[in-house]
């Protein structure tokens, strides 16, 4: 007998009991549609926090002074990097120096704790959100700059508005204190609140200038291809550094970070066969009972010759229709309810706890195809394997006791 | 045993395997609910407990504007016989006064601009976790001629301060003028939080009310109750306190606490009801095809004179029992993972780095919850009976003659 006909009569004996058909069909569908839709929003919500946390002045890669993250003072500060390290550097997509040194800001009304950046204007406009997200006023420019950016929140805190001025004060390598009034010349959003509290920047030249250190900075910060993959750039990079300089990816700059990350993989696969499994119950009930209401048929099928092989396969082949349909029809559906987000949830409701992980206050689901397909594999592999009981027994059974079951 | 009990229960070992698949799913499902529901809430309530024991408490009192202009203008004063008369209300286990103000603490190479908390030092450590959580040397003790002070440890090193050594404070006091104090270390805190290590200063409120001339006003009363869940009605027991000053309590004070809970608490709950109607459409389908096969026996029932109702009450009753058994069979096994975790203790590859973040240990000990570990079950119990509905409602239309030539 060959496929065709086999796989026919399978297909209809799915149909001879329409109802059941349709309600295990529901349950395969709303299982998989739950897997792939929780799955992207999850992934959606990771991949945002990945951004963000990266887009947070940590980058793929960063050099420091072997003391800096220990001790992030004004002492421990590098060179700017010379014209070897510059060449090595400019193979990555794009990187740019930081000075990152502990300040204070004072408005007329209020002081806060800040940590001051001196930025090179024109090259971290690759590296992090600022650039993007100024509210009111303008970017640093790119020359003889002598004007500050501050966050939103921070503004709200100093009770202080664009064109004002405020006082800097840090320390420079000897420990006197320094400080120098600056006009607010912009103000930045960011997606989290503690950001917008923590950052304010100047010129990188202006801000070596009041600090006195000449030509010192203290990051590099680079961005790669691959955010995921950077051994072999490290090494690369490591290379040409000198000896108290340090190179470290944002796995270790930011542990939760990588912590989330590992956490999600192994969470989605744990997600998708705690469905199958809850499914798996369903399925092979409902291929029982359809074993069992034929076992006649099947008897009279082995009398007039039917190999018990074909028996098999033809069972199977019920199940891998309904698996295939239900798939069909959840990746379907999940298909259709995340296009629709894809523009962004709206999930302020939550915002404050949420940024406590690192997401904004809109959330963009992220469908990809190696979670539909893995969604796929394992419904239909482990959903096979699980009929494999129920027609296995239909083939064994004996034709004379079968036919004469009533 | 009633005449339908024995009958519905017979019934549904008519099909021994197709009965115990059906439990076989809810038993899964109130396993895995068992499990998930009792381990979210023990991380709920231990995220609440340490971030709240840590500094914020259960609530607090505050100048109305404080809360979002923490300036050191906005305090206020309460005299010391209201103080002591909430203080002894019911349900309030203690009472501590703080002020708080920024600063420029400078060691002899190093300034850092710092959050600087005046603290009841006797009190404190009744209603915060900190004073617990020393590294080194001692908390703030009382009646000492110099100004202590107690920093975060990660503080401590980036001033590149010892104990005994001296640090300049310089911030500005409640009337404008220059505050300024020299301080001596008296001791260290580590607590794995990044914001209080880095952060952090502690000093005796006294000596807080001097530097910054306080003239006694302050700008916190913190308060803890023997349990969180009965702030809500506890705030409502407290008189009133005066215009100058608001209650706030612990939602208020740490929205992102409770909006984290909640987030978390969607997306599981979006699983668990996954979880749950997946086990309904299983028991719909065995209940279903269990009437459809019976017609015929249906039909001679109902010619011997059994009406639809009585009919209606057997198929739900074996769905009820079916239920039952998933219900007990499912939380006694529940129950047994739970009490062998709550010995071996959970813990899953990054949960370190999330426990920092959150204040958890990173092992939870399980302890048995029966109100969490219901909640589940009952739940996977409740929609397989409503999943027998519609099985049910297909016997009304039998046909007695029909019914009785069906195969």
């Amino acid at each position: 007998m060959n496929i065709s006909l086999l796989s026919q009569l399978a297909w209809r004996n799915l149909w001879r009991n329409h109802r059941r058909t349709f309600i295990m069909l529901s349950a395969i569908t709303i299982g998989v549609w739950a897997m792939i839709f929780m799955t992207a929003l999850m992934r959606g919500m990771v991949d945002q926090m990945v951004e963000n946390g990266l887009n947070t002045f940590t980058g793929h890669i960063q050099i420091h002074h072997e003391n800096y993250l220990d001790d992030p003072a004004i002492n421990n500060s590098l060179p700017y990097p010379g014209p070897e390290l510059i060449a090595e550097l400019n193979n990555s997509p794009a990187w740019t120096t930081r000075v990152r040194v502990p300040a204070v800001v004072n408005s007329e009304r209020e002081s806060r704790g800040v940590m001051l950046m001196g930025i090179e204007s024109e090259k971290e406009k690759a590296l992090s959100f600022l650039a993007d997200s100024i509210v009111e006023g303008r970017y640093l420019k790119a020359e003889k700059e002598k004007g500050v950016l501050i966050g939103k929140k921070l503004a709200e805190k100093l009770e202080t508005e664009l064109g004002k001025r405020i006082v800097i004060m840090s320390q420079d390598p000897d420990n006197n204190i320094v400080d120098v009034g600056v006009r607010i010349v912009g103000i930045y959003q960011a997606e989290l609140r503690a950001t917008e509290e923590q950052f304010i920047f100047l010129d990188q030249g202006y801000t070596q200038k009041i600090l006195g250190i000449k030509n010192q900075i203290s990051e590099i910060e680079t961005r790669e291809e691959n955010f995921r993959d950077l051994a072999a750039r490290k090494t690369v990079i490591e290379s040409k550094l000198e000896q108290n300089q340090k190179i470290q990816d944002w796995r270790h700059l930011n542990k939760l970070l990588a912590a989330t990350l590992g956490m999600m993989d192994g969470f989605v696969l744990i997600w998708m066969l705690v469905v199958f499994i809850a499914l798996s119950f369903g399925l092979v009930n409902t291929l029982i009972m359809a074993v069992f209401e034929r076992t006649r048929e099947f008897g009279l099928m082995l009398s007039l010759g039917m190999k018990p092989r074909l028996i098999l396969s033809q069972v199977l082949f019920e199940s891998l229709f309904l698996l295939v349909l239900g798939l069909t029809l959840g990746t379907g559906l999940a298909w259709l309810a995340i296009k629709p987000m894809e523009s962004g949830i709206d999930i302020s409701v939550v915002a404050e706890g949420m940024a406590k992980m690192g997401v904004g206050a809109t959330l963009y689901p992220s469908l990809e195809t190696r979670d539909i397909l893995t969604a796929n594999l394992i419904v239909i592999l482990l959903g096979v394997s699980a009929s494999f009981l129920p027609a296995f027994k239909a083939s064994r059974l004996k034709p004379i006791e079968a036919m004469n079951v009533n | 045993m009633p005449i339908s009990l024995r009958l519905a229960w017979r019934n549904l070992w008519r099909h021994k395997r197709r009965t115990w698949l059906t439990t076989g799913a809810m038993v899964f499902s109130n396993v895995l609910l068992v499990f998930l529901i009792t381990w979210q809430y023990a991380m709920y309530g231990m995220m609440v407990d340490n971030s709240l024991r840590m500094l914020t408490g259960h609530f607090q009192i505050q100048h109305p504007a404080y809360f979002d202009k923490p300036r050191i203008e906005n305090s206020f004063q309460l005299s010391k016989s209201t103080l002591e008369a909430l203080e002894n209300q019911d349900g309030i286990d203690v009472l501590v006064r703080r002020s708080e103000a920024f600063v420029l603490a400078s060691s002899r190479e190093r300034s850092y601009g710092i959050q600087i908390i005046g603290v009841e030092a006797n009190k404190e450590a009744s209603i915060s976790s900190l004073p617990g959580l020393l590294k080194d040397g001692r908390y703030l003790q009382a009646n000492e001629e110099q100004i202590e002070i107690v920093l975060g440890s990660r503080l401590a090193k980036n001033l590149k301060i010892k104990l005994g050594d001296e640090l300049t404070l310089f911030g500005s006091a409640k009337d404008g003028s220059t505050a300024a104090a020299i301080a001596t270390l008296v001791g260290t805190l580590e607590t794995g939080v990044q914001e209080v290590d880095r952060n952090l200063a502690f000093i005796h409120l006294e000596d807080f009310d001097a530097i910054f001339a306080m003239e006694g006003e302050i700008h916190r009363v913190v308060a803890l109750t023997p349990s969180v869940d009965s702030v809500d009605t506890l705030l409502t027991k407290i008189p009133e306190l005066g215009e100058d000053v608001v209650v706030r309590d612990w939602n208020k004070l740490l929205p992102e606490l409770k909006q984290s809970i909640q987030s978390d608490m969607a997306s599981s709950w979006f699983m668990y009801s996954v979880l749950i109607i997946l086990v309904a459409f299983s028991v719909l389908n065995t209940q279903l095809m269990s009437v459809l096969e019976r017609t015929k026996e249906y039909g001679i029932m109902m010619a011997l004179g059994l009406n639809t109702l009585r009919l209606a009450s057997l198929v739900l009753l074996e769905a009820l029992l079916m239920a039952l058994l998933g219900l007990l069979l499912g939380i006694g096994l529940g129950l047994i993972v739970v009490a062998i975790l709550g010995q071996t203790g959970v813990s899953f590859p990054g949960m370190e780095e999330m426990a920092a973040e959150f204040n958890i240990p990173s092992r939870m000990y399980l302890e048995i919850d029966l109100r969490s570990a219901m909640a589940g079950p009952l739940l996977v119990f409740s929609a397989s009976i409503l999943a027998a509905i519609y099985p049910v409602l297909r016997l009304r239309r039998l046909r007695i003659v029909q019914a009785m030539r069906a195969p």
